[in-house]
Protein backbone atom coordinates (compact mmCIF):
# COMPACT_ATOMS: atom_id res chain seq x y z
CA UNK A 1 0.00 0.00 0.00
CA UNK A 2 1.74 3.76 -1.07
CA UNK A 3 1.99 5.67 1.99
CA UNK A 4 2.77 9.15 -0.44
CA UNK A 5 -0.51 10.37 -0.83
CA UNK A 6 0.53 11.36 -4.04
CA UNK A 7 1.79 8.00 -5.31
CA UNK A 8 -1.62 5.97 -4.22
CA UNK A 9 -3.28 8.79 -6.54
CA UNK A 10 -0.89 7.61 -9.09
CA UNK A 11 -1.75 3.79 -8.21
CA UNK A 12 -5.18 4.16 -8.26
CA UNK A 13 -5.10 6.62 -11.86
CA UNK A 14 -2.87 3.75 -13.27
CA UNK A 15 -5.20 0.96 -12.55
CA UNK A 16 -8.51 2.95 -13.68
CA UNK A 17 -6.62 2.95 -17.20
CA UNK A 18 -7.09 -0.75 -17.14
CA UNK A 19 -10.39 -1.59 -15.55
CA UNK A 20 -11.67 1.32 -18.02
CA UNK A 21 -10.05 -0.58 -20.97
CA UNK A 22 -7.88 2.16 -22.23
CA UNK A 23 -4.23 0.08 -21.29
CA UNK A 24 -3.94 -3.74 -21.32
CA UNK A 25 -0.71 -6.22 -20.67
CA UNK A 26 1.27 -5.05 -23.18
CA UNK A 27 1.94 -1.91 -21.23
CA UNK A 28 2.58 -3.93 -18.03
CA UNK A 29 5.16 -5.25 -20.52
CA UNK A 30 6.51 -1.74 -21.03
CA UNK A 31 6.63 -1.24 -17.09
CA UNK A 32 8.89 -4.23 -16.62
CA UNK A 33 11.49 -2.52 -18.84
CA UNK A 34 11.81 0.44 -16.93
CA UNK A 35 14.60 0.54 -14.12
CA UNK A 36 16.87 2.59 -12.69
CA UNK A 37 18.84 3.37 -15.72
CA UNK A 38 16.08 3.68 -17.99
CA UNK A 39 13.51 5.22 -15.36
CA UNK A 40 11.22 6.91 -18.27
CA UNK A 41 11.75 4.31 -20.59
CA UNK A 42 7.69 4.12 -20.73
CA UNK A 43 7.14 7.88 -21.53
CA UNK A 44 9.48 7.92 -23.51
CA UNK A 45 8.05 5.27 -25.92
CA UNK A 46 4.69 6.62 -25.35
CA UNK A 47 6.37 9.54 -26.98
CA UNK A 48 7.48 7.91 -29.58
CA UNK A 49 4.04 6.68 -29.84
CA UNK A 50 2.61 9.99 -29.74
CA UNK A 51 4.95 10.98 -32.85
CA UNK A 52 4.12 8.04 -34.71
CA UNK A 53 0.99 8.53 -34.36
CA UNK A 54 0.42 12.02 -35.79
CA UNK A 55 2.05 11.12 -38.68
CA UNK A 56 0.10 8.23 -39.90
CA UNK A 57 -3.16 9.85 -38.81
CA UNK A 58 -2.43 12.72 -40.91
CA UNK A 59 -1.67 10.06 -43.52
CA UNK A 60 -4.81 8.43 -42.94
CA UNK A 61 -6.63 11.63 -43.36
CA UNK A 62 -5.14 12.82 -46.87
CA UNK A 63 -5.98 9.26 -47.92
CA UNK A 64 -9.37 9.48 -46.70
CA UNK A 65 -9.88 12.89 -48.98
CA UNK A 66 -9.43 11.67 -51.94
CA UNK A 67 -11.92 9.59 -54.20
CA UNK A 68 -12.46 6.80 -54.44
CA UNK A 69 -10.65 5.30 -51.57
CA UNK A 70 -7.83 3.27 -51.68
CA UNK A 71 -8.60 0.67 -49.62
CA UNK A 72 -5.35 -1.05 -50.19
CA UNK A 73 -3.39 2.13 -49.24
CA UNK A 74 -5.79 2.69 -46.06
CA UNK A 75 -5.41 -0.77 -44.73
CA UNK A 76 -1.76 -0.59 -44.94
CA UNK A 77 -2.03 2.81 -43.00
CA UNK A 78 -4.07 1.46 -40.05
CA UNK A 79 -1.38 -1.95 -39.88
CA UNK A 80 1.33 0.52 -38.84
CA UNK A 81 -0.85 2.35 -36.28
CA UNK A 82 -2.15 -1.24 -35.18
CA UNK A 83 0.71 -1.81 -34.69
CA UNK A 84 2.07 1.08 -32.78
CA UNK A 85 -1.15 0.90 -30.50
CA UNK A 86 -0.78 -2.90 -29.70
CA UNK A 87 2.92 -2.36 -28.96
CA UNK A 88 2.13 0.19 -25.90
CA UNK A 89 -0.82 -1.69 -24.90
CA UNK A 90 -3.35 1.09 -26.12
CA UNK A 91 -6.65 -1.09 -26.03
CA UNK A 92 -9.01 0.80 -27.15
CA UNK A 93 -6.98 2.49 -30.19
CA UNK A 94 -6.17 -0.92 -31.38
CA UNK A 95 -9.99 -2.26 -31.27
CA UNK A 96 -10.89 0.83 -33.85
CA UNK A 97 -7.85 0.12 -35.55
CA UNK A 98 -9.28 -2.84 -35.94
CA UNK A 99 -12.90 -1.82 -37.10
CA UNK A 100 -11.56 0.36 -39.77
CA UNK A 101 -9.53 -2.64 -41.16
CA UNK A 102 -12.43 -4.97 -41.61
CA UNK A 103 -14.13 -1.45 -43.31
CA UNK A 104 -11.30 -1.33 -45.35
CA UNK A 105 -11.62 -5.40 -46.53
CA UNK A 106 -15.57 -5.08 -47.36
CA UNK A 107 -14.86 -1.64 -49.12
CA UNK A 108 -17.21 0.30 -46.85
CA UNK A 109 -16.15 3.55 -47.70
CA UNK A 110 -18.47 5.49 -45.08
CA UNK A 111 -17.78 2.58 -42.07
CA UNK A 112 -14.40 3.81 -42.48
CA UNK A 113 -14.70 7.67 -42.22
CA UNK A 114 -16.95 6.78 -39.23
CA UNK A 115 -14.64 4.40 -37.63
CA UNK A 116 -11.07 6.61 -38.39
CA UNK A 117 -13.44 9.97 -36.25
CA UNK A 118 -14.17 7.22 -33.31
CA UNK A 119 -10.09 6.25 -33.56
CA UNK A 120 -9.43 9.51 -33.21
CA UNK A 121 -11.74 10.21 -30.31
CA UNK A 122 -10.37 7.10 -29.00
CA UNK A 123 -6.56 8.52 -29.28
CA UNK A 124 -7.44 11.63 -27.92
CA UNK A 125 -8.72 10.71 -24.84
CA UNK A 126 -6.07 7.87 -24.09
CA UNK A 127 -3.04 10.85 -25.28
CA UNK A 128 -5.35 13.33 -22.50
CA UNK A 129 -5.20 10.57 -19.65
CA UNK A 130 -1.47 9.18 -20.24
CA UNK A 131 -0.20 12.65 -20.44
CA UNK A 132 -1.53 13.02 -17.30
CA UNK A 133 -0.53 10.30 -15.62
CA UNK A 134 3.00 11.13 -16.59
CA UNK A 135 2.42 14.43 -15.22
CA UNK A 136 1.31 13.08 -12.31
CA UNK A 137 4.18 10.58 -11.59
CA UNK A 138 6.81 13.18 -12.24
CA UNK A 139 5.51 15.07 -9.35
CA UNK A 140 5.19 11.98 -7.05
CA UNK A 141 8.97 11.36 -7.67
CA UNK A 142 10.40 8.10 -8.19
CA UNK A 143 8.59 4.76 -6.29
CA UNK A 144 10.56 2.88 -3.49
CA UNK A 145 10.34 -0.02 -6.00
CA UNK A 146 11.18 -0.26 -9.74
CA UNK A 147 7.24 -0.57 -11.06
CA UNK A 148 3.81 0.83 -9.22
CA UNK A 149 1.93 -2.41 -9.47
CA UNK A 150 -1.72 -3.52 -8.28
CA UNK A 151 -1.01 -4.89 -4.51
CA UNK B 1 10.90 -13.28 -8.65
CA UNK B 2 10.61 -11.64 -12.16
CA UNK B 3 14.17 -9.61 -11.51
CA UNK B 4 16.02 -12.53 -10.29
CA UNK B 5 14.70 -14.45 -13.25
CA UNK B 6 15.65 -12.05 -15.52
CA UNK B 7 19.25 -11.95 -14.22
CA UNK B 8 19.71 -16.04 -14.09
CA UNK B 9 18.38 -15.98 -18.19
CA UNK B 10 21.34 -12.57 -18.38
CA UNK B 11 24.07 -14.74 -17.52
CA UNK B 12 22.89 -17.43 -19.52
CA UNK B 13 22.63 -15.00 -22.67
CA UNK B 14 25.59 -13.96 -22.56
CA UNK B 15 27.56 -13.21 -25.51
CA UNK B 16 24.58 -14.30 -27.86
CA UNK B 17 23.99 -11.69 -30.49
CA UNK B 18 21.30 -10.34 -32.02
CA UNK B 19 19.78 -7.96 -34.88
CA UNK B 20 16.42 -6.64 -34.71
CA UNK B 21 14.90 -5.92 -38.41
CA UNK B 22 11.54 -3.88 -38.26
CA UNK B 23 10.65 -0.58 -39.50
CA UNK B 24 8.42 0.63 -36.62
CA UNK B 25 10.19 2.79 -34.15
CA UNK B 26 8.40 2.04 -31.35
CA UNK B 27 9.08 -1.68 -31.40
CA UNK B 28 12.81 -1.45 -32.42
CA UNK B 29 13.15 0.09 -29.14
CA UNK B 30 11.16 -2.12 -27.57
CA UNK B 31 12.69 -5.40 -28.67
CA UNK B 32 16.01 -3.84 -28.16
CA UNK B 33 15.31 -2.68 -24.35
CA UNK B 34 14.50 -6.35 -24.25
CA UNK B 35 17.36 -7.88 -25.66
CA UNK B 36 19.88 -5.36 -23.27
CA UNK B 37 17.80 -6.82 -20.52
CA UNK B 38 18.63 -9.73 -20.90
CA UNK B 39 22.29 -8.89 -21.66
CA UNK B 40 22.13 -9.94 -25.82
CA UNK B 41 23.36 -7.60 -27.97
CA UNK B 42 22.08 -6.05 -30.23
CA UNK B 43 21.70 -4.04 -33.53
CA UNK B 44 18.97 -2.64 -35.38
CA UNK B 45 18.07 -2.34 -39.09
CA UNK B 46 14.73 -0.74 -40.48
CA UNK B 47 13.83 -3.03 -43.47
CA UNK B 48 15.21 -6.26 -45.18
CA UNK B 49 17.41 -5.23 -47.53
CA UNK B 50 19.32 -3.55 -44.74
CA UNK B 51 19.20 -7.07 -43.21
CA UNK B 52 21.14 -8.97 -45.90
CA UNK B 53 23.23 -5.47 -46.42
CA UNK B 54 24.34 -6.14 -42.86
CA UNK B 55 24.88 -10.49 -43.47
CA UNK B 56 27.12 -9.22 -46.51
CA UNK B 57 29.23 -6.64 -45.01
CA UNK B 58 30.19 -10.05 -42.74
CA UNK B 59 28.40 -8.94 -39.55
CA UNK B 60 26.99 -12.41 -37.57
CA UNK B 61 23.86 -12.88 -35.22
CA UNK B 62 22.97 -15.78 -33.49
CA UNK B 63 19.64 -14.22 -33.45
CA UNK B 64 17.47 -12.17 -35.94
CA UNK B 65 14.11 -11.02 -35.32
CA UNK B 66 12.71 -10.25 -38.16
CA UNK B 67 8.88 -8.19 -38.80
CA UNK B 68 7.03 -9.57 -41.90
CA UNK B 69 5.24 -6.27 -43.59
CA UNK B 70 8.36 -3.86 -44.00
CA UNK B 71 9.01 -1.10 -46.86
CA UNK B 72 12.43 -1.55 -49.52
CA UNK B 73 12.38 -5.34 -49.00
CA UNK B 74 10.02 -7.33 -46.58
CA UNK B 75 10.87 -9.86 -43.70
CA UNK B 76 9.90 -12.89 -46.05
CA UNK B 77 11.71 -11.66 -49.12
CA UNK B 78 14.69 -10.96 -47.02
CA UNK B 79 14.84 -14.38 -45.13
CA UNK B 80 14.66 -16.05 -48.44
CA UNK B 81 17.65 -13.79 -49.25
CA UNK B 82 19.68 -14.57 -46.03
CA UNK B 83 19.11 -18.50 -46.15
CA UNK B 84 20.17 -18.20 -49.76
CA UNK B 85 22.96 -16.67 -48.89
CA UNK B 86 23.88 -19.34 -46.59
CA UNK B 87 22.99 -17.67 -43.45
CA UNK B 88 22.19 -19.83 -40.19
CA UNK B 89 20.87 -17.49 -37.58
CA UNK B 90 17.98 -18.38 -36.10
CA UNK B 91 15.97 -16.42 -38.04
CA UNK B 92 12.37 -15.63 -35.66
CA UNK B 93 9.22 -14.18 -37.70
CA UNK B 94 7.85 -10.71 -35.27
CA UNK B 95 4.55 -9.99 -37.04
CA UNK B 96 0.97 -8.73 -35.89
CA UNK B 97 0.11 -11.02 -38.79
CA UNK B 98 -2.62 -13.69 -37.61
CA UNK B 99 -3.84 -15.14 -40.74
CA UNK B 100 -2.69 -18.80 -41.17
CA UNK B 101 -1.49 -18.56 -45.23
CA UNK B 102 0.91 -15.53 -44.35
CA UNK B 103 2.63 -17.01 -41.83
CA UNK B 104 3.09 -19.80 -43.69
CA UNK B 105 4.14 -18.03 -46.72
CA UNK B 106 6.88 -16.61 -43.86
CA UNK B 107 7.98 -20.08 -42.42
CA UNK B 108 8.53 -21.37 -45.70
CA UNK B 109 10.96 -18.61 -46.39
CA UNK B 110 13.07 -20.03 -44.20
CA UNK B 111 12.14 -18.73 -40.10
CA UNK B 112 13.22 -21.08 -37.64
CA UNK B 113 10.75 -19.24 -35.12
CA UNK B 114 7.39 -17.16 -35.62
CA UNK B 115 6.39 -15.01 -32.54
CA UNK B 116 3.24 -13.04 -33.13
CA UNK B 117 3.64 -9.12 -31.92
CA UNK B 118 3.91 -7.94 -29.97
CA UNK B 119 7.11 -9.84 -28.19
CA UNK B 120 7.44 -9.86 -24.68
CA UNK B 121 10.17 -11.05 -22.53
CA UNK B 122 9.01 -14.46 -22.03
CA UNK B 123 8.90 -15.30 -25.96
CA UNK B 124 12.34 -13.94 -26.32
CA UNK B 125 13.44 -16.11 -23.70
CA UNK B 126 12.11 -18.87 -25.29
CA UNK B 127 13.86 -17.88 -28.50
CA UNK B 128 16.93 -17.48 -26.48
CA UNK B 129 16.86 -21.07 -24.55
CA UNK B 130 16.63 -22.68 -28.49
CA UNK B 131 19.57 -20.88 -29.49
CA UNK B 132 21.73 -22.28 -26.59
CA UNK B 133 20.15 -25.71 -26.73
CA UNK B 134 20.95 -25.94 -30.40
CA UNK B 135 24.20 -24.79 -29.61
Amino acid sequence: MERNPMRRQLAIMRQSLFDQGYLDEQFIQLEELQDDANPNFVEEVVILYYRDSARIILNLEQALERKPFDFNKLDGLMHQFKGSSSSIGAKKVKAECTLFREYCKSGNGEGCTRAFQQLKREYATLKRKLEAYFQLARQAGPAETACCRKE
Amino acid sequence: MAQSRHAVEKEQSTKITALVVDDNRINRTIHCRLLNNLGVENEVVGNGKEAVDAHCSGKKFDLILMDMEMPIMNGIEATRKLREMGNRSMIAGVSSRSMEEDIQEFIEAGLDDYQEKPLTMSKLISLIRKIKLNG
